[in-house]
């Protein structure tokens, strides 16, 4: 029996020797055949803890020595791993940019993979806060494996990428919302927690929606800095391009340059952005003008007409979407009110772009626009309503006229009947 | 006014005779019974079917059959035409009151025993009538292009793939290709509006001959009656006028409908949706939809669809042939073997159509 077992499991370890294939299925085979790293350090378990076999490396052939140096072809652990053979080991952080940099810093060599990669990136990377402090030899901060890993690297299009958007506030979180890690930079460690609570972060982390910004779509990727006064607007203007036109333009952005300060954060703020509501323009308890403007002054008197032209377009608004329920729930017709309303809804999102302009006469100028919209759309929607009730009274006039010829013809007929028993 | 009639009739009869016409309705009689209330059935199918000519002729004008347009026009109709959403809704209430009075009268024929001699052929052809009206129904139930229609029509187009040999053929043919696509929509429309109304014309125009030249049918009590016991009613005018009576109340019923329970349009068919939920065929097809679903997957190696849909396909032809495997009963038994097996159909029709609606 025990000879049995013995047997058993030689010939299991003898099948995964030979088929070493069973083990790791996904590399390619003809890279296993001639790279003895992957097959010896799997066989040894002794492969590193972040390998996966979707790295995108390893699915093109470029294995362990591609980056680690040493002969992979040689079956012998000495001769493969020697520094003869241009083996290195594990790279010290300091060296990473440049060892990765080699290939990917490499025009001529990364378009034979992929035409349009950048390869700008370690150029970039050293003009970042993250760079700039490893060249001073501070070996805490993050070079290319910390945000890519060294080993389960993937495109940032694939879901399993520790740069993929849904997971960079991740990727981020894992030093700067270590309070320890981070002791000594003198920067907060909340921006995770305050972002997680924002609009963008409700967005991305909650509803999944990669097109809500992450860390790096305002901090960037490999040139990672915190944008300065001067470049804020423009970060957030990368989206919100209207706003950030109608803000350079007004009269608030000299005096916000010259008193320094932050052109959106100053009202939205910057990883805690809020969804915006239209009580944030006035002179109300969620106004952000008052935190500049009180009463007497131009802005305040700005602020509250702004609010209330705001405030009355918003109310016909809403009293038109009611009516708009009401016809549909009558079963009339509502295409075109639909599309009254769809136009003053896009009104509405101009006016509140148009916020950021700060003149209350433009902002009325839109209201007005909207407000001719929304009573148009009401205009349509009574007259519907009126049809509806005209339709019931038209079947109750119609309804009578024929009750009353049912009516009639019963009595004729009786009557006729009456007549003919008598003849006969 | 009544010179003019008679000016009118002289010349007409002039050139026509119509005495032998006059003669006719003169003298043609209808029994007088307690269950004459189903002889008016038929002319109240009758009164539907007219109703529904004028109405789809009358949305003819709008409609545009299509992929692309049938949607929008029906929603032109039922928002931009002057009493249009009226036509329609009148259309769509007319087609199911029609198809069931078209159900009560059979069930009241079958019952009365009127199919059985001289009256088979009228039974023939009102049987076919109501396979056609079952038709109108299918394939105007497509005609607006609406989600739900889309998939109650491949669904039920499915059912049809499922026959052995001729089931892939046939829905290839009324599909207008492998899928419900803007092809089926034209062909179903020509189906509609063409076809089956050419066909119906003739049959009923024959139906309607049968019973002119055979007059109404006696039930057995009554024909067992002396001729002097008997009690008749003149066709013309007080059957006439009863039936008028009928047909202004089942107006105004109408009316009531399509004013307070308009039809809904829905939202466009769209090929690449997911079904939406609650796809059901019309009503009138239920039953045969809840037995199909309600039979295993297999019946004796023989795929359990195919055997629901067989079962369906011969208890209909058997249906048709009634009066030629009548069963008489013995006088002194209780029990009518006709009486039961219509029962049996009739119960089954309605639960399985209540059930169909609750699950």
């Amino acid at each position: 029996m025990k000879k049995f077992n013995t047997a058993i499991l030689f010939s299991t370890v003898l099948f995964l020797l030979i088929n070493i294939n069973f083990v790791i299925a996904d590399i390619p085979a003809l890279l296993l055949q001639e790279d003895h790293c992957v097959s010896c350090h799997s066989e040894l378990e002794i492969l590193p803890e972040d390998f996966q076999d979707y790295d995108s490396h390893l699915q093109i052939g470029l294995s362990c020595s591609g980056c680690h140096g040493g002969d992979p072809t040689s079956e012998d652990p000495e001769k493969a791993m020697s520094p003869k053979a241009g083996f290195i080991g594990v790279p010290s952080t300091k060296a990473i940019p440049k060892l990765c940099g080699k290939c990917h810093s490499n025009i001529d060599f990364m378009r034979t993979y992929q035409p349009r990669i950048p390869t700008d990136q370690v150029q970039q990377y050293f003009t970042s806060v993250h760079g700039k402090q490893l060249l001073k030899g501070d070996e805490k901060v993050a070079e290319c494996a910390s945000c890519h890993t060294a080993h389960a690297i993937a495109s940032a299009k694939d879901a399993r990428s520790s740069v993929y958007a849904l997971n960079v506030p991740n990727t981020c979180k894992k030093c700067h919302s270590d309070a320890d890690y981070m002791k000594g930079y003198h920067i907060p460690t909340d921006q995770y927690e305050k972002f997680a609570r924002s609009v963008h972060g409700k967005d991305l982390l909650e509803k999944s929606d990669t097109g809500a910004p992450a860390c790096n779509d305002c901090h960037g990727n490999h040139g990672a800095a915190p944008p300065g006064v001067e470049s804020v607007a423009h970060v957030c203007g990368n989206c919100h391009v209207n706003n950030m036109n109608y803000f350079e333009a007004s009269s608030m952005a000299e005096p916000f340059a010259n008193l320094d300060i932050h052109a959106c954060e100053q009202c939205h703020g910057h990883h805690d952005v809020e969804k915006t509501t239209d009580d944030m323009v006035g002179v109300g308890e969620n106004s952000v003008c008052t935190q500049c403007h009180s009463t007497g002054d131009a802005g305040y008197q700005a602020a509250k007409e702004m609010h209330q032209s705001i405030s009355e377009f918003v109310n016909d608004y809403n009293q038109a979407e009611a009516q708009l329920k009401d016809v549909q729930q009558k079963g009339m017709d509502d295409v075109d009110i639909l599309y009254l309303l769809q136009e003053a809804h896009q009104t509405l999102i101009h006016t509140r772009t148009l916020v950021h302009t700060f003149s209350p006469d433009k902002i009325s100028e839109k209201t007005s626009e909207g407000v001719k919209k929304t009573s148009e759309a009401m205009d349509l929607a009574k007259k519907e309503i009126r049809d509806y009730h005209v339709r019931r009274r038209g079947f109750g006039i119609a309804t009578l006229f024929i009750t009353v010829l049912v009516v009639a013809l019963f009595f004729k007929i009786r009557g006729m009947e009456r007549n003919q028993k008598k003849q006969s | 006014m009544k010179t003019m009639v008679k000016n009118l009739y002289g010349w007409l009869d002039e050139r026509f005779d119509l005495s032998p016409l006059i003669d006719f309705m003169s003298k043609k009689n209808v029994p007088v019974h307690r269950h004459m209330i189903w002889y008016y059935m038929g002319g109240v199918t009758l009164f539907l079917f007219i109703v529904q000519v004028m109405s789809g002729i009358l949305l003819l004008f709008y409609y545009k059959p299509g992929a692309d347009s049938a949607y929008e026009s029906m929603r032109f109709i039922l928002t931009k035409v002057n009493f249009g959403w009226l036509i329609r809704s009148i259309h769509s209430w007319s087609a199911n009151l029609m198809v069931f009075f078209a159900f009560v009268h059979m069930f009241s024929t079958y019952f009365t025993k009127a199919y059985q001699k001289p009256r088979e052929m009228t039974w023939v052809t009102g049987f076919l009538l109501l396979a056609l009206a079952l038709g109108f129904g299918f394939s105007g139930y497509l005609l607006p292009w609406n989600e739900l229609a889309f998939f109650a029509t491949k669904v039920g187009t499915d059912i049809v793939g499922a026959l052995p040999l001729i089931g892939k053929p046939i829905m290839a043919v009324l599909r207008g290709g492998e899928d419900v696509t803007g092809a089926t929509l034209t062909r179903f429309y020509a189906f509609h509006v063409a076809m089956l109304p050419a066909v119906f014309t003739v049959l009923l125009g024959l139906h309607l001959v049968f019973i002119q030249r055979q007059g109404m049918s006696e039930p057995e009590e009554l024909a067992r009656l002396p001729e002097d016991q008997k009690k008749w009613m003149p066709f013309f005018p007080n059957f006439v006028l009863r039936d008028a009576f009928l047909w202004l109340v089942v107006l105004n019923v109408l009316l009531f409908l399509a004013v307070f329970y308009p039809w809904d349009l829905g939202f466009k068919a769209d090929a690449f949706a997911p079904a939406p939920a609650g796809i059901r065929p019309e009503w009138y097809f239920m039953f045969m939809f809840q037995t199909l679903k309600f039979l295993p997957g297999h019946i004796l190696f023989v795929e359990g669809e195919l055997v629901g849909i067989l079962f369906f396909g011969i208890a209909g032809i058997a249906w048709m042939f009634v009066p030629f495997w009548d069963i008489r009963a013995k006088s002194t038994s209780k029990f009518n073997p006709m009486v039961i097996i219509g029962l049996i159909s009739l119960i089954f029709i309605i639960v399985m159509t209540i059930v169909g609606y609750l699950m």
